[in-house]
This record gives structure tokens, sequence and C-alpha cells, in this order.
């Protein structure tokens, strides 16, 4: 359990790093948190801002409930322990992007508990991550600093608008596995339907705590629950992309261990991540400590719920991404990598299950994740605008299955489907083409002769090497334009020529 | 606990108020003077009692996910940024902020 | 014409709607009589234009016999209450100009039920202050002066303008708020009526923040019948105020009624402090006597936390304050004092902008949040807190109300307190329980101190408890039957 991951080979021996993610959702919601302005994004300046929202005096905050049945949502989502009392605090802190002069949001007592999720990195390897908490809070307003010289202008339509912060246990041991966890919490969001996901608009964004030790210290940290044994912490804010999440890692794990090992010591501050260079920066300076003075929000009274609330929550949730992963597996018998890798997109794990139901599911899974996704890559298209659908792979599917026309043929209709005979069935283009194969023994049998007698020095050398078989599958085919079922030219010919 | 010239001064920048050098002295006598006086609650067993943050005790009441009009709706940058000192083009507009 | 600005808010009620006058007559001699009082610095903003239009609108309602339950009451409304259009500043330089767009919960209220707005009263800059010295437009005067001085007196705080404006007969009733005893305090040194409901019962919705869990507005008003009429207009649910609760307003003009026999009245022995006037401690055993002559029965009752009220209220009220307050800083609304960085424009503004009394608040408020103080000061201070509120209703299991004293002292010269914040922070020693605990409180006029100035008495009551408090402070009123004047110095 406390193996020693990814070790770092630095000048002076070998180090660990540890990461912790702290990652901002916005809440899919109609309005703000506590206002009934809209939450939409893309608004001319303070357009969706109530009186609420711009701190007018005497403005006062009510809840969205709406607001709290997705954070519950989204714990259920992480497995995570819903609190039925919570609390709301002020965190006060000056900034023209703050109107009220504090966020509301929750410090000790947040609405989701402790909380674990499945992460696979590859094909053999899946990690547990275990959530720490999820928290209701406010977004900032934004400020522009391009619009005038000397001053910033400030936009407040983002103020307000319900948050979840999902806090992470410092579990992560590399780039891979941090950016893997920031990628299944968005698989997980966008399944619940509580966060769009859109990481460009800033829907879901990272700040990204990480800290380096001497190998062997982590497992020491795990079994005493004491911090000291872990490096002083970074946090570079604001990390709005999973590959981002990748280059931060491993940057500042970099630097870390090149500023321990000049003998320095790392500060624990918030750092800023530039994209254009792919380095982290320091951003605020230390004088200027912040101390947020947090305390539970008098305007607001204990946020409470019954179990039944919750139940009936959970009763309504969708399938989650794990469990249908682990069905993928079970009934359409897939690896598990290639069942994550199906239900990492919602709209991907609906897809293949259209054609998957009631067939192979291996042969599914490998003409959807191949055939088609490569295809929709090379085209830049999304799975929701395929041109092919699965009802119609599921049919050429079946066509392999019924032995109507070979794997090969069926990459041909496919290419058809795409193109001359988009939107008809594979079982009309096969028809309309004269593209089924030929099953019937006799014509097979006539063409295998044929080849054989004109062959004879390829016929001697099979005696001794039976995998110059292959080459007579391959002219017969070819002398049946394709249409022969491959398994049955096999049978004929291994029996004219003797071949065990 | 009492304030000494430096925390008073800590303090003040905490709260963003602007004090002179030469009130600093002045203003820690008073702030000292109550925190002395407040220092009685020390006396008090409060042992096994909770805080109590409001008088109120039911559930915090919700509101629906529906927009809203008048002052806790949005739709009015005007009312939002006409008291404004200083505003443009419905934007409020500040010194510039440096990260 | 008879002068209509000695009725009350019930005779004049009933006299318009009799035909007995109209409401433009009843709004010239009210505003009239504002505007020559004006020594008094009651009231810092008129409201004429609107006014006029209201008071139009009323006498027409009457004449068709529509006339809501305050149709042409002319009321002041403390400068705490954010009202349309018309500048609201909370008598503080910070918010200089500020117009806010949309009506409080409360005035809207009373709007709605008829009422007239005359204008904005003063008060202590963001209602913190006990004198209302600490006003940006300099303090409102006590219409009471000693017997054969002119020493100019506080009329309390922070709802002094409110009392002096009842009390000097500028309007007919007043609009004001209570944190610490803001409503009862300045009620008691002008004689007249001043009710803090229940926190809760009121929405907060609109009204300029002090300290969220403690601010309550209420009515100040001539007598007990009044503000129990103004009470019924201005308190409600109100789904835009988490904290409001939902519960159906009983007509409290009704709970006037009935007396106070078989009632149980406390009076809390720890109130009796060192060094407390004999003239207020007889004015108490007095008022007691009086109900008890009326058939309550008086109890003595042990509140032994009481003297720790206070402290907590000057932990949590500032730590409140703190965040409520950090909204003011140059950017949105108000008044900004420039400079090229952030920061040093918000200090500044902050700086220039609140005065003497709120930066100290603000700044122990702060104090006390701070990393390494919040568990020593602020929960500290809240589990006190909780400790006197379980206290406070232990002893509402014995009696309907307690009996106190307003405030322990009569009116003082302007002045006098304000070098030491303590001294004047104990001004509220008999109030602030009230507010920490969330129930209500009402002060009325209990008589004159050998200087011929008010003095208060207190009844509180428990959570609701609005109608048996009503029942008996109106009982005591009659008992009482305080009818003096201040004399008119200052037209």
């Amino acid at each position: 359990m406390t193996e020693q991951r990814n070790l770092l080979r630095g000048e002076t021996g070998d180090w660990e790093v540890v990461i912790g993610l702290e990652v901002h959702a916005q809440v899919t919601s109609n309005t703000k948190l506590f206002s009934g302005s809209s939450a939409a994004y893309g608004a001319g300046p303070n357009e969706n801002v109530s009186l609420v929202d711009a701190a007018m005096p005497g403005m006062l905050p009510v809840i969205n409930q709406f607001c709290v049945e997705q954070a519950i949502k989204t714990g259920l989502g992480l497995n995570a322990k819903i609190h039925l009392w919570s609390r709301f605090d002020r965190k006060n802190y000056f900034y023209p992007d703050l109107p009220q002069g504090y966020q509301i949001s929750q410090y000790k007592d947040p609405i989701v508990g402790e909380g674990e999720i499945e992460v696979e990195l590859d094909a053999e390897r899946t990690i547990k991550v275990g959530i720490e908490r999820l928290h209701l809070e406010q977004d900032a307003g934004k400020s522009i600093h391009d619009l005038a010289p000397k001053e910033s202008y400030v936009d407040l339509n983002r103020s307000g608008v319900a948050l979840m912060e999902i806090v992470s246990k410092p579990e992560m041991r590399s780039a891979e596995e941090a950016s893997a966890y920031f990628g299944k919490l968005r698989t997980i969001v966008r399944y619940l339907g509580t966060c769009d996901g859109n990481m460009d608009q800033g829907s879901m964004r990272a700040d990204v705590n990480v800290s380096v030790c001497r190998a062997g210290n982590y497992a020491k940290f795990v079994e005493t629950g004491d911090f000291s044994h872990l490096g002083t912490r970074t946090e570079t804010k604001n990390v709005n992309s999973i590959r981002f999440v990748r280059q931060v890692v491993d940057y500042e794990a970099r630097r870390q261990i090149q500023v321990l090992e000049a003998g320095g010591t790392i500060d624990q501050e918030t750092r800023l991540f530039d994209v254009k260079t792919g380095e982290t920066r320091t951003m605020r300076s230390k004088e200027d400590a912040h101390d947020y003075r947090y305390f539970p929000d008098p305007d607001l009274l204990p946020l409470e719920f019954s179990q039944e609330f919750v139940d009936r929550i959970a009763a309504s949730l969708p399938e989650l991404p794990d469990a249908k992963k682990h069905r993928f597996v079970e009934e359409y018998g897939l690896s598990s990598y290639d069942a994550a890798v199906l239900v990492a997109d919602k709209d991907k794990a609906t897809y293949f299950e259209g054609v998957a139901s009631g067939r192979d599911g291996k042969l599914a899974s490998s003409w959807v994740t191949t055939e088609l996704f490569g295809m929709l890559n090379k085209e830049g298209l999304e799975i929701t605008e395929s041109p092919i659908s699965a009802e119609q792979l599921g049919g050429l599917i079946d066509l392999i299955s019924d032995e109507t026309i070979s794997g090969k043929i069926a990459k041909q209709v496919f290419e058809l489907m795409l193109d001359e005979d988009k939107g008809k069935a594979p079982k009309d283009i096969v028809e309309a083409r004269g593209l089924k194969q030929v099953t019937d023994t006799g014509a097979l049998e006539a063409a295998a002769d044929k080849i054989i007698a004109a062959n004879p020095e390829q016929v001697a050398k099979v005696k001794d090497k039976p995998k110059a078989l292959g080459w007579f599958v391959g002219q017969v085919m070819k002398e049946t334009g394709g249409k022969a079922n491959p398994q049955a030219v096999n049978a004929i010919l291994k029996k004219k020529l003797g071949v065990e | 606990m009492s304030l000494d010239e430096s925390t008073v001064k800590k303090v003040a920048n905490l709260a963003r108020i602007a004090i002179a050098d030469e009130e600093v002295p002045h203003l820690m006598n008073e702030l000292n003077g109550i925190l002395g006086w407040i220092e009685q609650l020390q006396e008090v067993d409060i042992e096994g009692v909770e805080a109590m943050t409001s008088s109120v005790e039911v559930a915090l009441p919700m509101r629906d996910d529906v927009l809203a009009d008048g002052p806790t709706g949005g739709g009015q940058p005007q009312a939002v940024t006409k008291n404004a000192p200083k505003s443009d083009d419905h934007f409020f507009v500040v010194p510039k902020v440096v990260e | 014409m008879a002068d209509l600005t000695t009725k009350t808010i019930a005779q004049l009620r009933d006299g318009m709607r009799a035909k007995e006058f109209s409401a433009a007559e009843v709004f010239d001699q009210y505003f009239t009589r504002a505007e020559n009082s004006r020594a008094l610095n009651a009231f810092v903003r008129f409201n004429v234009e609107l006014a006029w239009d209201q008071v139009k609108a009323s006498d027409e309602r009457i004449a068709k016999g529509e006339a809501r339950p305050l149709e042409g009451i002319p009321m002041g409304i403390k400068d705490l209450f954010c009202t349309e259009g018309l500048e609201t500043n909370a008598a503080s330089r910070i918010l200089y100009g500020f117009r806010p767009p949309y009506e409080s919960t409360v005035s809207q209220n009373l709007l709605d039920d008829g009422a007239v707005f005359m204008g904005k009263l003063n008060l202590d800059e963001f209602a913190m202050g006990s004198s209302n010295e600490t006003s940006a437009h300099g303090p409102a005067i006590n219409p009471w002066r000693r017997e054969g001085e002119e020493t100019k007196l506080t009329p309390g705080g922070s709802s002094g303008g409110s009392a002096a404006a009842v009390a000097a007969r500028l309007c007919a009733g007043a609009t004001a708020t209570d944190t610490g005893g803001s409503i009862r305090q300045p009620a008691a040194l002008t004689a007249t009526v001043g009710l803090k409901p229940t926190y809760g019962r009121c929405s907060r919705w609109g009204i300029v923040a002090f300290a969220s869990s403690l601010d309550q507005a209420g009515p100040i008003a001539k007598d007990v019948r009044d503000s129990a009429i103004l009470l019924n207009s201005m308190a409600g649910y109100d789904p835009k105020d988490s904290t409001s609760i939902d519960r159906p307003v009983p007509d409290y003009e009704q709970a006037i009624a009935g007396g106070v026999k078989g009632m149980k009245i406390g009076i809390p022995k720890e109130y009796r402090l060192d060094g407390m006037s004999q003239e207020i401690s007889d004015l108490w055993t007095k008022s007691a006597k009086l109900l008890e002559e009326q058939g309550a029965e008086i109890v003595e009752v042990s509140l032994p936390l009481t003297k720790y009220a206070l402290p907590v209220y000057y932990i949590v009220a500032p730590a409140e304050a703190s965040s409520n307050l950090a909204r003011y800083d140059g950017v949105k609304y108000g008044v900004r004092v420039e400079d090229d960085n952030i920061h040093e424009m918000y200090k500044k503004t902050r700086g220039e902008g609140f005065g003497a009394e709120v930066k100290r608040r603000l700044m122990i408020g702060t104090y006390v949040l701070s990393a390494g103080y919040y568990d020593a000061y602020y929960l500290r201070a809240q589990r006190v807190r909780k400790k006197i509120a379980m206290e406070m209703a232990a002893a509402f299991e014995q009696v309907d109300l307690l009996l106190t004293p307003s405030s322990p002292s009569a009116a003082f010269g302007l002045g006098e307190k304000s070098a030491d914040p303590i001294e004047m922070y104990l001004n509220d020693v008999f109030t602030v329980t009230a507010n920490l605990a969330g129930v209500p409180g009402i002060s009325i006029p209990g008589g004159l101190d050998a200087q011929g100035l008010p003095l208060g008495l207190q009844l509180i009551a428990p959570a609701f408890g609005e109608e048996t408090m009503i029942r008996g402070a109106a009982a005591l009123e009659e008992a009482i039957g305080f009818n003096a004047q201040p004399t008119e110095w200052w037209r």
C-alpha cells in the first residue's frame, strides 16, 4: 500500500512527489448560489449581477436549493459521506472582484465529507484516490487589466456563481496520477450533470498542491498521519486543463528538488502557471500574508436536511462511471482499462452500449474504439456528431457475427457508410453491392483446386512449412474478390493440402 | 493579551484602514482598554457549551433555482454601477490590480 | 386648527377617517414643525416632493373609503433603512451620495400600508454609538433639557434622530433599529416608546447591516399603542432574509387590552448595579409596585451572567461589523479617496470615510477574528452568549416578563462620555442581553428625574412574546400616567 511509486532521481538521492488537488467545479444551475441572477456564461459587463451579488448595503443571501442538491449528488458520485448538518462561513479579504469583502464558503463544516474514487492510469494500473471533502462556495468576479493603461475593469457576472470545491487527500504521487484524477473528476461531474466540465470557460479548474520528500518519507506519513514527514507544499492556482496539471506537477517537482538540493528551502506559497512557458511563478509576496478571519456567516443559518432528502437524490442518480465500468467488464467481457476508456465520456459510453447491447461485446468494443474513434479523431468530430449511428455500426457487427461478411469487407462497408452510402443500413449496402461472403463450399473448393493446381512449388513448400498456408488463403480470397469466408477457406485448404 | 504598536498597525492593515503613525499610540491604548475590559469573559465556565451564532433555531430556508426579477435578479447593469465612484461601460473601474 | 402634532398615530388615523382633518393638513403641520426644528438635527434629509405625492394619494384613498392601516401617517425613517432613490448614507461619509435602487422590506411594508415618509433621520454612524455623537452629520439633540440649564443633551443612540424627532413631535412615528439597545436607550432618554421585536420578526433586508445576528428593526412612537400599530406593519416574514421567521403576525394593537392580572413579572436582581442612582432604583421599585397593584405577581429572579453580556456584545458585534463593513471599499458606491495602488486606495478611502468609533470597532472586530485570537475571543464570546441565552430562557420558565430600567442614567451632555469608549458602552448594560438572546424588549417613559429628565423602564419578553410584552407595557403606561412634554426651546 505504501510502496514507493514514481521515484524521482536527484543529484543527492531519490525523491518522492506528493500531490493534492483542490478542484473548483462550477455547479450547473440557472441562478447563483445566493441570488436569483443568471449563472450563465458570456453576458455583457455586470449584466448577470443582482444587487445581492454587487453587495449593495442591506442585501442578504438566500441559498439556492438546486445547488445544494447538486453538491449532494456530486458527493454521492464521489462515494462520500453527506453531512446532514453543515454551515457557511465568511472568508474575509479585500479584492476588487470580491464585492462583499468576503467570500461565503464552508470552512469547518462542509456539506460533504470523506470519499474515494477509482482512477485508471492505463491497462494495468488503477489507483484509488481519497476525497477529503467537498464544499459549496461563491465564485468571485473578474478583473480585466487590458482595457485601460492604469486601471482595471471589474465585471461581477461570475460573482456569486456556485462552486463546488472538491479537495483530494494528498495521495497522488506523479503528474500522471494527478492529471488522471482530474480527468476522472471531470467524467464524474459530467455524468452527474452537476458541472459541465468546460475547462476553457473556467467551469473546472484545479489548485495543484505539490511537495517533494525524500524517498520513504511518504510511507512514514501514511503510517503516522504526521505531515511533517512531507515537504513544504506550494499551491499553483487556477490550472484549467488536464495537460496543464501534468505540466505543473512536473515543473514544480523538478524545481523544488533543485532548490532543496542546492540547500534552499521551499516557501509555502501561492504560485501561478504560465501557459506559454510551462513554468510556475510566485504570486503573492509574503508580507501580505493572508489572515482570512473565517467565522460563521450570521446572515445564514446552518444548512440542514434529512436523510430522506439525500435518499431521494440518491435514487435519481444516473449510473456512475465506475459502476458502468464494472458492468461493461462483466456484461461485455471488456478489460477494465478498455471499459474505463469507454466510460470516460458519457456519450461514448452510451454509443458503445447502443452498439454492444445484445452483441459480442469485445467485437463491439474493438469496432467502436479502433475504427469509429479513429475515424472521429481524424475528422475532428465529437461522438455526438458521428456520421455512423450506433444502430448502423451494430448492424455491421451483426453481419460479421453471422458470417454474412468478413471483417475485411466490413471495413469496406464502414467506409461506404461514411461516404457514398451515408445513412444506409449495412445490410442494404451489402445486398446492393453484392458483398455477401461466399460460403458455398463447392465454389470455394473449385477456387482452391485452381490455385493448388497452378502453384505446385508452393504446394511442395507448405508440407514443410505449414505457415505458408496463409499464402493459399490469400490467393483464394483474391480469387473470390474478398468475399470468401476466411475460416471456411482455411478449413478446405488444410484438408486438401494435408496440413494439420 | 494586549496589543503592541506593530500589532495595531497589522490589524489596521488587515482591516484596510489607513492610520497615521502618530495616531497609533492613542489607538493602541484605547483598544487595549477595551480588550482588557473584555478579558473578564475568561472567568466564565464554558465547558460543554456550544457557540451560539444565531438566536434563530430553524434550518436554513432554501429558494428555487429560478431567475428573479427586481433587486435580487440580474439584467440591471445600470442600477448595479450607477452609484460607483468610477465606472465605464457598465464596468466598475479601479486602480490597476497587479498580481 | 388644533395642533395635530400632539395627536398619536391612532388619533390621526381615526381623525382622518372621520374627515376631521386631511392627510395634507397633518403632513403640513408636521413638516412645518420639522422644518422649524432643524436645531435638533434630527432629520438629515427631507423627502418633500415624494411625500406630497404620497399625501395627495392618501387623501384620495381616504375619500374613497380605501384607507390602509397607516394611511397618511407622517413618519421619519432612520437613515439606516435603504429608501429607493432617496440618499441613504448611515450617517457615514463613506456612503455619501448613495441612492439605493431598492426599498428596504420594512420601509416598503410601511409604504404599502399608506405611511408617508417625511425624510431620513440622524443616527450614530452605521448605528455604532449610544449618543449620536458618531454621526457624520453631527449629533441629533435631545429636546429635553435639564431644568434651568442650556446644556445640549444627547437623545441617546444609535436611533437618536428617531427618538428626538418623535419626542419633539416632528413626525408621528419613526423606524429605528436595535443591535445592543439602539431603540430602547434613546426612547428612554427622550420619554418615547421604543420597541425592539424578537430577532427575525422584522426583515433585515435593505437595512444597512451593523451586526447581522443582533440587528433588529422596530418602531419609536409616542405611546405603546402607536408602537403596536407600527409593528403591525413592520413585522412579517420575508423570504429575502434567511433569518426572518415564517410566523403569522398577530394584531399587536389588540394585544394592548387585558392588563397584567395574573401575570408573573420578574425583577432580575443582578440588574441592581453598584452605583445605580437612587432615582432609577426608586422608579424601578415604584413601577413594580404599580404592576403588583394591577394584579401582577412580582418575582425576584436571578440572572448572574448579566454582567458578561456587554463584553460578549463588544466581541460579537464588532466581529460581525468588521466583515459587514468590508464592502465599503470605494469601488461600488459611496466615496473613494484615490490612489494608484488598489490597497492604498482601500486604506485611504476607509481611513477617511469612517469615523473614529467605527474604525475602533472594525479594528477590535478584525483582531478578535484573526488567527490565534479567534478561539480566545470570538468563540468564547459566542459560548458565553449561549449561556446567557439559556439563563434568560430559564428565567422565562418562571415569569412572563422581566421588568428593568432601560438605561443606567438619564440623558447626558454631549461630549460628557465621549472620551472613554467603555463608559459610553455601559449605556447598553440593561438592553444588550435581549439582543444576545434574540428576545423582544420595550422601553416606556417611567418618569422624570430631579433635573426634569426622562427615565425609561424596560419590559423584556421571551421570543415572540410581543403580545404579552405590549399588554404589560400598556398597563404600566396607564398606571404611570406620564404626560410631561419638553419645553420647546429649539423653535
